[in-house]
């Protein structure tokens, strides 16, 4: 019952984002780059509800218009590092032993770069956009995912069910496919939902830092960076932002806790 | 030529010897039962056979199987005939089938690497061999998850994909250790009738002596990593030359005699 109820309300909490995504495709109160000096920094009201940035800019339309960038960075994102996480993992746990060592320090090496520093050299390199964002974000997630993979994976290696497909001869790609990947799925929805939040966070942090999204494209984290030169005038600029990151990032962390309890075959009914 | 002839196999754990210098012949249609404590290196003598030994060991000697040199081979070549020329069953029969797959899937696996099954057609077999090792309503076993199943319908599982594809050696690793009394007296019933039909070899390992006594003909009796005795199951019986082998008969007659009496209601 908690843990359902953990998961529901991971989900609607998740939910809000892609309805503002679907809804910024149809409505937006107002052009959401439409600049109009004369309501600068407006406070909330019936014609903005939730008020205008500092050059008059809807925020209301600005946040429903964002939501498109936080998600798209958090599908790409999480889609980079599952993708290369995930083979890495299982890549290091099958492969010969003499490779293991070269493997880990690999991964190790990626896990100790700062994702900030990783993203300064790729806008450096590749100048900052959405992109660049996405690629430095999944790449560094991926080493986590590899490392938590690899892991897992070598639990199931040594379970007598892998000894058992050994001795029917099936080969390593069938015992990955057919033994493996159905074992750790569990774990790879639970890690995709984490690395989900910490994508949406890493691209607010990005874009505040002037490497992510680039103006005038909306997005939450350079919202919360423009506003925060106006926070002695008017904090309540920088609320709402902040707000849509911490419920889209809640979301997915309890959606993360409620699939681990969900997921876990020991809390599993037997059907019998 | 012997089916299967094991010579001066070595087993080591860095330096740690733990299989000593082990060589025996089995004949093919022949039964032999391997006998020891724990960590007298009687399962893995039988991992060994099939190529399933953990990476940290090394093996040395040699083991001829239909005169193929076993372990020179590579991992792909020993994958054709694990499963196909020789079956194994394993000792847990919870833990040796896979949480996630319907058991039929899994009965269907050794089919579907060596004969170049379609998932169906496996399927399909896989209900036959339910029939085999007397699963009554095979329809809704193939469909069940391990989990759903006894421990003695799971080993009899164990037991069809060891049989899908008629091996001529049959490898059995204390299959009936983790099951119920009564529960391994049909196994045991049904190992010796399967193997009658199918006429294959069979290598039976346990620490039990009356299980191997009902099972095989010839018993090899290891202790520390050796095997101090090999021979027929009668002789064993009627003349035991090893001390760890009178230890074993003596232990296997103290416990028969402690049940008669309890038996007859005598106080214990």
């Amino acid at each position: 019952m908690t843990r359902n109820r953990t998961l529901n309300i991971g989900l609607g909490l998740v939910a809000f984002s892609p309805f503002m995504a679907l809804l910024s495709l149809v409505w937006t109160p107002y052009d959401p780059l439409e600049i109009n000096p004369d309501v600068s920094l407006a406070k909330p009201s019936l014609s903005h509800l939730l008020g205008t940035d500092v050059l008059g800019r809807d925020v209301l339309s600005n946040i429903i218009v964002g939501s498109r960038t936080t998600l798209l960075t958090a599908f790409l994102a999480v889609l980079i590092c599952m993708v290369v996480g995930v083979i890495a993992g299982i890549g290091t746990a099958v492969s010969p032993r003499w490779m293991e060592t070269p493997a880990i320090f690999g991964i190790d090496i990626i896990l100790a770069l700062p994702t900030v520093l990783f993203a300064i050299v790729l806008a450096a390199v590749y100048g900052p956009s959405t992109f660049t964002a996405v690629v430095a974000i999944g790449i560094a997630l991926s080493a986590a995912v590899a490392q938590v993979t690899r892991r897992e994976v070598n639990v199931i290696l040594s379970t007598d069910y892998v000894v058992a497909a050994h001795a029917s001869g099936s080969s390593t790609g069938r015992i990955v496919r057919r033994h493996i990947l159905p074992n750790i799925r569990a774990s790879l929805f639970v890690q995709a939902s984490g690395a989900s939040a910490i994508a949406i966070l890493a691209e607010s942090t990005l874009s505040y830092l002037g490497l992510g999204t680039t103006p005038p494209a909306p997005s939450w984290g350079r919202m919360l960076a423009a506003s925060q030169q106006y926070l002695i005038i008017d904090p309540i600029v920088a609320l709402w932002p902040g707000l849509v990151i911490v419920i889209t990032v809640l979301g997915f962390n309890l959606v993360g806790d409620g699939l681990r309890e969900a997921l876990d075959p020991t809390l599993r009914k037997s059907a019998s | 030529m012997s089916l299967l002839e094991v010579r001066d196999l070595v087993i080591k754990f860095g330096d740690k010897i733990v299989v000593d210098h082990v060589s025996f012949d089995l004949q093919a249609g022949e039964r032999l039962g391997i006998i020891g404590e724990s960590g007298s290196g009687k399962t893995l003598t039988s991992l060994a056979v099939m190529g399933l030994l953990p990476d940290t060991a090394m093996a040395t000697g040699s083991i001829q199987f239909e005169g193929t040199e076993l372990l020179s081979l590579s991992d792909r070549e020993m994958s054709k005939i694990c499963g196909n020329r020789i079956g194994m069953v394993f000792q847990e029969p919870l833990t040796s089938l896979n949480p996630l797959m319907r058991v039929g899937k899994q009965i269907a696996q050794p089919l579907r690497n060596h004969r170049n099954m379609s998932l169906k057609a496996g399927l399909v077999k896989a209900l036959t061999l339910c029939e085999r090792v007397g699963l009554p309503d095979p329809e809704r076993i193939v469909r069940a998850y391990p989990h759903q199943l006894s421990g003695g319908q799971r080993q009899r599982i164990g037991l069809a994909i060891a049989l899908a594809c008629n091996p001529v050696l049959i490898i059995a690793d204390e299959p009936t250790t983790a099951l119920d009394v009564t529960v391994q007296r049909e196994v045991l019933k049904l190992m010796n009738e399967l193997v009658a039909q199918e006429g294959s070899s069979l290598i039976f390992v346990t620490h039990d002596l009356p299980v191997v006594s009902s099972m095989t003909e010839a018993v090899a009796v290891m202790q520390h990593g050796k095997i101090v005795e090999h021979t027929k199951v009668d002789d064993l019986f009627a003349h035991p030359r090893h001390d760890y082998s009178k230890k074993l008969i003596d232990t296997a007659r103290a416990t028969e005699a402690e049940f008669k009496r309890f038996a007859s209601g005598a106080p214990v």
